[in-house]
Formats: structure tokens, sequence, C-alpha cells
């Protein structure tokens, strides 16, 4: 039974309030819980409907993103909500925090952001622990070496009054990336070739460990970066084990460990990775050397290609729809293409760096005629952090529109959107159809990517703009 | 939860692969704070055309969809977004079932929790079934097979205690909460060892 472990073994058996049984699924206990306005209500009305409170609300950290204004009040101190739902939404967690004892990273805080970021951002994402959100980009939190997962709202209204979850073991699928990446390119590159390779369903049913040279040298960013499209594949969860890099980037950190409790921690830390010989129920190898910059062409993001490489004609039905729902042509390369609007934000790519691979582009150039761009930091302490450089200077001088921290045009609820038929290139994790407003067509993409496709008002190399920046 | 033993409906296909949550009900609907009513929003941007009515274009716009209460849909249904709004939704539209090669796990799970039955079958039977629309089934929860017109059974696998629940109407929060001394005991023993 106890042979070698991978690093998912050792968090799921250490959560164990009882093991799974073949009636039964295992009762999984949960360290964190992150709560937004989205899928939170219902929740919080089926406690109150019952009588209940919340077990642990120091183990529950809330904040308000999605349905959120990016534009700051206007003179009247209205902040310009989508609509009178979304600003009752918004009142109802605060009120649900209030009632139910729990911390709320609201308008007031100088720490709101989106919950993937600031979870990480006040240390309170910690290597070794569960966390659960009704938010299926919670896989950004395992980059710590967290079990990290979306749950539904049901299961937000298990973890509230109880702290624990009715779980099956997932399996494992370890993604072995060799090599390092070549210049210019970067983590969502990677995670884009990664998808691209395995597929939008490739990690259904398992949860990932990503391992190698080549993901061992990406910065705590680059890593949730990576660990947030896990679910792009289907895999519920994406891990990296913790090391160096994990612990200098949470030392200090509000919610971290400190002192001698900070030495503890770390010691039990550096046990979280695979034994040697642990086995996985499947492997991939990745060479990072042949990743390139990589965007997307369809309508999912597991129809990802180099920027350019032509793009694959349609195998199916619905191949074809997507390609035409996207104007794609099959044979030509996405680079070149037309663009309307660049949004750089989101839960994957709104961190200080991330706003930093922007800039460098941006930086004395200007946003091409015609096209719109949007830079909404992850979090308050984010928007402070790249003010403080003057990163938000370098955008507006270029013309883009530099805004008040949330989801934005990721998810599109609050009012930012394109509008039907524009293309934008976006540095967020989902180009569905109507994702980013109804008839928008996504291009998923890196922050430089992103940046260059601006300034040069079509889908662009970043390479080639960097080296001229570096000359 | 009502107890869900067998249900009895004509089947209408979906065949995209991937549909997605934000599909199945768009973001910008999310910012309800109740379950009831989002029929009316389900498959909203692909059901209705852009100046307004039904697309005809909408395999469930079809006469012969109507009142059907089991999609097949082409394989990893649900894909995306965590939303329980996707479930809510298309329970309210008057689905039970969804039958289908490979579902994403996050809405399988969603879906199962709300009694829509989320059933994986096999590739070469779910073929069949996405090229035959329109057939009689019945879904047997307690046997785990889906009945054809003609008696034969395409066998299924329910994870046992969903089944459980499903057949009795299980209070899942109800059973965990009768765990709250193992709960207790490992969190002093969690709690000792940091």
């Amino acid at each position: 039974m106890s042979g070698p472990r991978t690093l998912f073994d050792k968090l799921w058996d250490a959560h164990l309030v009882a093991p799974e049984s073949a009636d039964t699924p295992a009762i999984l206990y949960i360290d964190l819980h992150l709560v937004h306005e989205v899928t939170s209500p219902q929740a919080f009305d089926e406690l109150r409907a019952r009588g209940l409170s919340v077990r642990r609300p120091e183990r529950t950290l809330a904040t308000l993103d999605h349905s959120t204004p990016t534009l700051p009040p206007g003179p009247d101190g209205e902040r310009p909500y989508a609509s009178a739902e979304a600003k009752a939404q918004v009142a109802q967690l605060e009120a649900n925090c209030r009632a139910f004892g729990i911390e709320l990273h609201g308008w007031d805080s100088a720490e709101r952001g989106i919950v993937h970021v600031i979870g990480p951002e006040l240390g309170a994402t910690q290597p070794g622990m569960t966390i659960v959100c009704g938010d299926s980009h919670t896989s950004t939190h395992g980059a710590f070496g967290a079990l990290a997962f979306g749950i539904g709202t049901t299961e937000v209204g298990h973890v509230l009054a109880t702290q624990c979850l009715l779980q099956r073991k997932p399996r494992t699928l370890a993604i072995h990336v060799d090599g390092a990446l070549p210049p210019g390119v970067g983590a969502k590159d990677l995670i884009l070739h990664i998808i691209g390779r395995i597929g939008v369903d490739g990690g259904t049913g398992h949860v990932i460990e990503y391992r190698g040279a080549a993901i061992e040298a990406l910065s705590m960013e680059e890593r949730m970066t990576v660990c947030n499209m896990s679910i792009e594949a289907g895999a519920r969860a994406g891990l990296i084990a913790p090391d160096e890099t994990t612990f200098a980037w949470l030392k200090g950190r509000p919610r971290a460990p400190q002192g001698a409790a900070w030495e503890r921690a770390v010691a039990r830390w550096r046990a979280l990775r695979a034994d040697e010989g642990a086995r996985y129920d499947r492997e991939v190898r990745i060479d990072a050397r042949e990743v390139r910059p990589t965007v997307t062409y369809g309508t999912h993001p597991g129809m990802a290609i180099a920027i350019d490489a032509p793009v694959p004609a349609a195998r199916n039905l619905p191949e074809r729809r997507a390609l035409d729902y996207m104007k794609s042509e099959a044979g030509k390369p996405m680079q070149g293409t037309p663009v309307d609007v660049v949004f750089v934000g989101s839960c994957t790519n709104s961190r200080l760096p991330d706003l930093r691979e922007a800039a460098a582009v941006l930086r004395g150039r200007r946003v091409a005629e015609g096209v719109r761009m949007l830079v909404v930091p992850g979090s308050e302490a984010v928007r402070r952090a790249a003010e403080a450089e003057g990163l938000h200077e370098v955008f507006r001088a270029a013309g883009a529109e530099w805004r008040v921290p949330g989801c934005s045009m990721c998810i599109a609820m609050n009012g930012d959107l394109a509008q039907p038929g524009q293309l934008v290139v976006s540095t967020s994790n989902r180009n569905f159809e109507g994702r980013q407003g109804k008839g928008a067509r996504t291009v998923l993409a890196s922050p430089a990517t992103a940046a260059a496709s601006a300034v040069a008002g079509r889908i662009a190399d970043p390479r080639e703009f960097l080296a001229e920046a570096a000359a | 939860m009502q107890p869900i033993t067998r249900i009895h409906s004509r089947t209408a296909v979906l065949s995209d692969e991937n549909i997605d949550t934000d599909r199945i009900i768009p973001a910008r609907f999310l910012t309800t704070t109740t379950r009831e009513g989002l029929g009316r929003l389900c498959f909203h941007d692909w059901r209705y055309l852009p100046e307004g009515g039904d697309n005809p274009a909408f395999p469930l716009n079809k006469p012969e969809a109507k009142g059907c209460a089991i999609v097949v849909a082409g394989r990893n249904f649900g894909c995306g977004s965590s939303r329980e709004h996707a479930p809510w939704a298309l329970l309210d539209f008057g689905l039970r079932a969804v039958l289908c090669s490979e579902i994403a796990d996050i809405f399988r799970n969603n879906a199962l929790k709300n009694g829509l039955l989320a059933i994986v079958i096999d590739e070469a039977e779910h073929r069949w079934l996405l090229e035959h629309p329109g057939i009689e089934l019945a879904i047997d929860v307690a046997g785990q097979y889906v009945e054809l017109p003609d008696g034969g059974r395409i066998g299924f696998r329910l994870e046992p205690f969903a089944r459980h629940c499903l057949l009795h109407g299980v209070d899942q929060l109800g059973f965990l909460r009768q765990h709250e001394d193992a709960i207790a005991a490992f969190e002093a023993r969690f709690e000792r060892a940091a």
C-alpha cells in the first residue's frame, strides 16, 4: 500500500476524513474555501434554509471580482454596474459575509481582486493544502503544490457547512516538460501548446502533475498561468511540486506562517514531491524547445497552434463550424489576422510580470488605429505595484485603457465585452463562442503576443518587437 | 431531491462536440441569485436568432425535438466553467438526461447532484444514438441500462453513491453532516500536526 507516491497521492492521503469504499466516495477535508459573488448566493440560501452556520469561517475567504465594473465610480459616487442584478449580487455577497462571519475583500479592501490572484498574494494559498472555489480556474493554486479544484454551488454549500467534500479519487497524468523555453516564449505559449497536444478533454478524470526542467525554471506567476489552464484540458487540477522558488515567493506574505512556524512549514513542504518511482496512470512528454508563440484558431482552447503555423483543415463538421465562426482560413497562419480588441487581464495573465511583459512591447509604441486595448490588473495589489513602476503610464501613453481590477472581458459579464464579429486577442483562458460577448471571436495568446498584436493591428509575433526593443 | 428510478423519452440530438457551459447558459445571465427560472435562458445564443425569435437551425427547436427529455450530445459535453447554472437551466428547460461518450467532470458532478442524469456510454453506442435521433428510450437507474425500442440494452455505470442518491433521493449534505465526529477528530489531529 505504501509504495512510492505521487505528489497528488500525498495531498489526497493527508486530507482523508474517511477513505472511499465501493459504496461511498471519500470525505475530503478542505483547508481553504474561496468564495465569490456569482456561485455562492444559492449556497448561502441553502444554509439559511437549513438553519446551518459556516463551520470554519476562518478557512473561508471571499472577494468580489466577476460582476464588478472595472471603471471607477462616477461623479455621483456610484459604481457603473452592468445591471441592477449585478449590483444586487454583489450586495448579497456583502450581506452573506456579514451574516456568516466571513472575511470579504470587498470594495473597501486594499487587497480586493480576482479570487485566484489574491489567494496566493495574501499567502492564503500554501503548499500541501486542499483549496476549492465555485470556479473552475481554482486549478491555478496548484502552482503552489496545493490540491485545488473548482466545484459547483451545491458543493460550495457542502464546504460552507462541513468543510468537507464527497470525492472519488481521480487518476493522475504526469506531463514532463523537458528542455528550456526559447527566448520570447512564455508560460502561456507552453500551456496552449500542451492543450493543443493533449486536447480539450485530454485531462478529463485526471489530476495533472507538471514536471521537468522547463517547469522548475518557471516563476510562480508563470506556474500559475500553466496550472490555471489545466481545466481547459479537462483536468480539474494541475500540480507543481513546491521548491525554493515557491518558498521565496510566499515568505513574509500576510497569511503565510511567520518565524519558527515558517521554518516548520517549509520543512513539511519539502516532502511534497513525487517519490522516486511513483507511478502515474498516464504520462506525456513535451519538449519545451519546440514551443513557439502559440495562439488559438478555433472555439476551444485545444484548437491551438504556433502563431506562424498554418491553420489545420477541419476534420469534421464541428471543426468546420469553429473555423467559420472564427473566420479562420485553413492553410493560412493566424499571424497577420486583423484585430479589433486586445484584452490583457484575467486569472491567467493579470499579475505584475504579465503586465510588465505587455508593457515591454508597448513602451514607446502606440496601439494601432481602430484597435481598442483594455489592461485590467488582477488585484488592487497588482494595480499599486504596476502604478509604482509607471506601467499604467506606458499603457495610457500607448492608447490602452487602464482599469480597476476584476475578471472583466475574460467572462464578459460586467459590461466589458466585444461586439458581434469583433476579433479579440485575449490573455484569458477561454475562446468559446460568445465568451467575450455575443458573436465575438476570441484568440487566446500571451501578454507579449497580445501587446504586439495591439501595436500591429494584426496578430503579431512578439519576438520581432522584443528584439527591436532590446536592440 | 425526488428519487429517480426510471425515465422514458424520445431522444433529441445535439451532435456538436465540446458543448461548453457558456453555450448552455451564457455568462451574462449569471448575475442571478436564485436557481429557478433559468430554462428560458438555456442555450440562449444558439437557440434564438440575434434579431429575436427561434433559430430554426438549433436542433432542439425542431418540431420533432419538442418534449424530448433525453439529449444525446457530442463528446465532452459540459466542458469549461463550473457554473451549476448549466444543469439548473437544462432541467428547467425540460431535460432529464444527457447521454454522451464523455462528459466533463465538474458538469457531471453538478448534474447528478441535481437529478439530471449525466450518463456516459460506449463510443459505438453513442455514435449509433447520435445517428438515430427521435427514438424512444427508457433509462433505468437501478439496472444501469438504457432500453431501446426493440428491447435491446445499452449498459452504463454510475458512480455507486451518486446512483444510490438518485434512487433514494438522498440529501448529500445531510449525509456529510452525519460524519461530524470524524470531521472534528480529523481537525483535532490535523491542527496538532501544524
